[in-house]
């Protein structure tokens, strides 16, 4: 063996040889627990690399959003008459997502304690904050699941035309909000997984990074519904 | 795995203020919408929308405590993608314009560029 750069590789022979080694090299250094970023682990140095793959493609999603609706000659439909909700006899703008934002944002604090608790070693507190916040993205994917159906069926918006103005609107709300939506829905599914894990025992001998971790994604979905309310809600 | 370094801990004191200042900004973000569409709001609208994100990359997210490199790593191609957002906005600039040339008159016609205003006068 002949250290190359600090690493000790087997001389390659053959193609078949070649194509394994190279093979197998890939996945050692994939697997090999190694922290590229010092003090941080590993799993979470992917987990961001993950989520800023998934800045770039909400960015095109919204990027998007921004040129159809500079670009139209037809007027944009308001989104707080779109999205108003009648209560308390009146009816109230944007009331079901304000209510969404504030779920939203309940689950992200819930999460954050289940960290904290993860990182004192209390596993039930953490799991049941981790499965709390699970219920309260369920209950956004609910209210989310009414407000489509409510579009779909009751105004008639669809991805190529609604009653409202700009054709284009429906084919946003559609992309943006069900992208988001499955994001959220994604998040619950890999929450209650690792609530699971943790209760089984999987992560004792770990300190629970992985509950940070998967509070990054959690984070990051509510990250996305913050200009996903200013810019397509609220503008 | 072994038991290495204990991680990202905070008192939770510090989760509860930003999680209450969450609230409050949401509140006021929601607020905007009883604004008429103009400067006014829109400064609103981004103001609070940069706010609730930082807090909650900055504190739920652990930026704040993390190494430089990390976050240079995280919040650099974020920053270079306004340049995209900035091409974006002279293409739909342009595109808006031909579509008056081309389609007719807007409906709204203080939404238009200044360069077609000065041709359809």
């Amino acid at each position: 063996m002949t250290p190359v750069l600090g690493v000790e590789r087997e001389p390659m022979k053959t193609i078949s040889e070649a194509r394994e080694t190279l093979l197998t090299t890939f996945s050692d250094d994939w697997g090999s627990d190694i922290a590229a970023l010092k003090g941080v682990p590993w799993g979470k140095a992917m987990m961001w690399v993950f989520l800023l793959s998934d800045t770039f493609i909400f960015t095109c999603f919204l990027v998007g959003y921004m040129s159809v609706r500079m670009s139209t000659v037809e007027p944009w439909p308001n989104p707080s008459e779109v999205f108003a909700l009648h209560a308390f006899g009146a009816s109230v703008p944007l009331l079901l997502i304000a209510i969404m934002t504030f779920v939203l944002i309940s689950s992200s604090g819930t999460m954050a304690m289940a960290v904290n608790m993860g990182y004192q070693r209390r596993k039930e507190a953490a799991t049941n904050l981790i499965l709390v916040t699970a219920l309260l993205g369920a209950t956004f994917v609910g209210m989310q699941a009414f407000e489509w159906s409510k579009l779909i069926l009751d105004e008639g918006v669809r991805p190529w035309t609604n009653p409202f103005g700009a054709p284009q609107f429906g084919a946003v709300f559609f992309m943006v909000t069900g992208f988001h939506g499955l994001h959220v829905s994604a998040g619950v599914i890999y929450l209650l997984t690792i609530a699971f894990r943790i209760r089984r025992g999987k992560y004792d001998e770990s300190n629970f990074e992985i509950v940070e971790i998967t509070g990054l994604y959690w984070h990051f979905v509510d990250l996305v519904w913050v200009f996903i309310f200013a810019l397509f809600y609220l503008w | 795995m072994t038991i290495k370094e204990p991680g990202q801990q905070h008192p939770i004191r510090v989760y509860l203020i930003v999680w209450g200042l969450l609230f409050l900004v949401s509140a006021l973000s929601y607020s905007t919408d009883f604004i008429d569409r103009g400067l006014w709001r829109w400064t609103l609208i981004l103001l609070f929308m940069v706010l609730k994100a930082g807090f909650i990359v900055a504190v739920f997210m652990h930026m704040r405590w993390e190494r430089f490199v990390l976050i240079s790593v995280v919040l650099t191609p974020p920053v270079l993608l306004l340049v995209l957002v900035g091409l974006m906005t002279i293409e739909s600039d342009y595109t808006r314009s031909t579509r008056i040339e081309h389609f007719g008159e807007a409906v709204h016609d203080e939404a238009l560029p200044v360069s077609v205003r000065e041709i359809a006068n």
